[in-house]
């Protein structure tokens, strides 16, 4: 018998560009060619720097726009460094995409609330870009940033843009600022107290450290939305992002393929539990 | 040709076994069965019957095991050892593919799979049911693992119906033995009629065994050696060395996941991982990416991880399952509780291998039960 085609092999795409965003995080730009490379928001890629290793990193881009896969990665540490320091012309392994992505669908007909810390917002632009493309099918469109510090502001000049748009909410908060800066402080969960949705029909997704996600997702039930209502993109030590390394496990969930994104109820209990 | 029919048996002598592997390795199979090595039995290669461990058989207990001389020639006559069949099927480390850097980026090549199917004899029941749990895992989820599936595909399963337990078993509280119903080609009942040389009842289970079975010297099982081989397994089943109550064990250990039992096991536990790599279920791997000096080379091996080590769990700055408690609540409830949600299965099958081979002998039977004896009442997950 043949060996079958090994959900573990990478493909080779290019690299098209490179860009710093913040200090230690670049976007990757990757040609895949017009075969296209379809992918739901929230969903993620293993990146593959040749010999060095592989990283799960989520789709950063637009959807709409899947000849260019658009990957936002922080240099932490071996591959997710050897990633960031990729030219134009080089070539990244691939595999994917991978796991459930964020609730666009159910959200139709509702208000939809997005927190985002940190690089957070990197997994839920993807989402936002298809919001704003089906604008009429949503109430309102609401969303939270939190950054470490006005120079940790991801995507800055692209919220600025959107912040000109009428028909979205945005609000940034950072947790430390130098006197010049007029803007929120605070962490990113004060901000939902004050927002404006309807919490009866709201879809909220939240993405960011989890210990953030604890506190909006609490702060979300406590304005009124339903846990059912609230979705977290979970993150864990992935070795195969296919369901067989088993490295990703939380409690009874393959976080790569029954989430990331998952149910505040769902994961509930077990975020309230350390060291599951 | 004709339907198995399963409730045919017939006798091989240890002369017909000895035919049995012979006929198995002529048709190109690699066969591999119990062996005896560095005081235990093991798996590994075999060419005939005589590399068998004829008259040996174990004591085992938590943390203990030792071998000792039978007073007959059984060639079966222990329970399992320290191997499974996983380390076939799944192998320790495997190198998944190589690659080349090219022009339009780099190319892939699999290791050419030359594997000559394997013959496994003498699988137990549990074994059979351990190796049921991981085709669930890598054949039936969303991706199949190629590795897995071409060394599954081609084996051929002589199953042995176990007529001794070991004391670290716990088969029939898991339902798994120790009678092997299906999921095998042959499956052999030994028998030690006094005195004289064994013989064994064999089933076929499949129509490449009965085709196989056919073509062995041997003769039609007699209604008293049929039954012989009934009370073999019955015999076994009531003596199992260990029990593990099952009935609403998932919520059970749901609920109790603050238990101050964890606490107490933690402070006996190494988290040296024994326990996950003598599993047969156990699945968990890490992947190695590696390249040569030039980096126009590179490779992926995956080799057998556990979730006892600190590593498993790492993300950015620290590990989620940091202190041995969190990690040993991981594997109970992974193997009793969580692989239920998973795989519709539990994720033990009562071999009692974990028992045998943890250096102090922590018993999950034991660990369930002071749970199931004092109860938390937690709000379940
Ligand atoms: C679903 C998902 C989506 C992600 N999306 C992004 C993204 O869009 N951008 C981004 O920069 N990062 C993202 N990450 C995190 C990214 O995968 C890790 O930063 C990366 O694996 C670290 O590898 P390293 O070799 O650079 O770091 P090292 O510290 O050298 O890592 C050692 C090992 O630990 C594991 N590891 C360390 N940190 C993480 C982590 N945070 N998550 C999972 N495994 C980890 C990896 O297995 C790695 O091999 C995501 C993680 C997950 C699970
Ligand atoms: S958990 Fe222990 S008894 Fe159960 S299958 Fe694994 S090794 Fe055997
Ligand atoms: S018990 Fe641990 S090593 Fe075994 S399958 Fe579960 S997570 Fe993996
Ligand atoms: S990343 Fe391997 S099982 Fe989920």
């Amino acid at each position: 018998m043949a060996l079958a085609a090994d959900p573990m092999a990478p493909i080779a795409a290019r690299v098209a560009r490179v860009r710093r965003e913040l200090k230690d995080v670049w976007t990757i730009d990757i040609e895949v060619g017009s075969g296209g490379f379809p992918f739901a928001p929230g969903q993620f890629n293993m990146l593959y720097s040749f010999g060095v290793g592989e990283a799960a990193i989520s789709i950063s881009g637009d959807p709409a726009r899947p000849n260019t896969l658009v990957h936002t990665v922080r240099a932490v540490g071996k591959v997710s460094g050897a990633l960031t320091r990729l030219k134009p012309g080089e070539f990244v392994g691939l595999r994917g995409p991978f796991g459930a992505g964020w609730p666009i669908d159910v959200a139709v007909g509702s208000d939809v609330v997005l927190v985002a810390g940190g690089l957070g917002l990197a997994p839920l632009r993807p989402a936002l870009y298809r919001l704003l493309a089906t604008r009429e099918n949503y109430g309102r469109i609401v969303l939270l940033c939190g950054a470490r510090s006005p120079r940790d502001i991801l995507f800055r000049i692209e919220l600025e843009r959107w912040r000109r748009r009428l028909d979205i909410d945005i609000e940034v908060t950072v947790d430390h600022a130098a006197p010049d800066w007029r803007g929120n402080v605070g962490v990113v969960t004060t901000l939902i107290g004050r927002a404006a949705f309807d919490r009866h029909h709201t879809v909220a997704m939240v993405c960011g450290p989890e210990i953030m996600m604890r506190f909006a997702a609490s702060e979300l039930v406590n304005a009124g939305v339903s846990d059912e209502a609230i979705y977290l993109s979970m993150e864990r030590n992935m070795k195969c992002a296919i369901g067989h390394c088993g490295h990703c496990q939380f409690g009874g969930d393959f976080i790569c393929k029954d989430g990331p994104v998952l149910t505040y109820r769902h994961l509930r209990d077990r975020l309230a539990r350390s060291e599951i | 040709m004709d339907m198995v029919q399963s409730d045919e048996r017939s006798i091989l002598t240890r002369a017909g076994l000895d035919a049995l592997i012979g006929t198995l390795a002529a048709r190109g199979y690699r066969v591999v069965g119990p062996k005896l090595r560095d005081q235990a039995i093991i798996y590994d290669d075999i060419a005939g019957v005589g590399d068998l461990p004829a008259g040996w058989t174990d004591e085992q207990d938590g943390g203990h095991y030792r071998l000792e001389q039978r007073d007959d020639n059984a060639l079966f006559g222990y329970a399992v050892g320290p191997h499974s069949w996983k380390k076939y099927l799944h192998p320790p480390r495997l190198q998944l593919w190589s690659a080349k850097r090219e022009e339009t980026g780099f190319s892939i090549s699999h290791e050419p799979e030359t594997i000559p199917p394997f013959a496994f004899i003498g699988v137990r029941a549990c074994e059979i049911q351990a190796i049921a749990i991981q085709d669930r895992v890598f054949l039936e989820g969303p991706h199949v693992d190629p590795h897995y599936q071409v060394r599954r595909a081609g084996a051929f399963i002589v199953a042995v119906n176990c007529g001794k337990a070991g004391g670290t078993c716990f088969c029939v509280s898991m339902g798994t033995g120790p009678c092997a119903k299906s999921g095998f080609d042959i499956a052999l009942t030994e028998l030690l009629p006094g005195t004289s040389e064994p013989i064994y009842v064999a089933e076929a289970g499949s129509e490449k065994g009965a085709e196989i079975l056919s073509s062995l010297p041997g003769r039609a099982a007699q209604p008293a050696e049929i039954e012989a081989a009934e009370a073999v397994v019955t015999h076994t089943a009531a003596a199992m060395g260990r029990s593990l109550e099952t009935a609403g064990i998932r919520d059970l250990l749901m609920s109790n996941l603050n238990h101050p039992r964890w606490d107490d096991v933690a402070e006996r536990c190494l988290a040296c991982a024994n326990c996950t790599m003598v599993c047969p279920t156990c699945f968990c791997t890490s992947v190695e990416d590696a390249s040569d000096l030039s980096g126009e080379e590179a490779s992926r091996s995956r080799r057998w991880d556990s979730c006892f080590t600190m590593d498993f769990s790492f993300i950015h700055g620290g590990s989620v399952r940091a202190s041995t408690k969190s990690r040993y609540r991981q594997w109970m409830t992974h193997k009793l509780a969580t692989w239920i949600d998973q795989f519709d299965t539990s994720g033990c099958v009562g071999c009692g291998r974990c028992i045998t081979w943890c250096p102090v002998g922590i018993d999950l039977t034991e660990e369930a039960r002071a749970i199931r004896d004092a109860p938390a009442q937690e709000a379940k997950p």
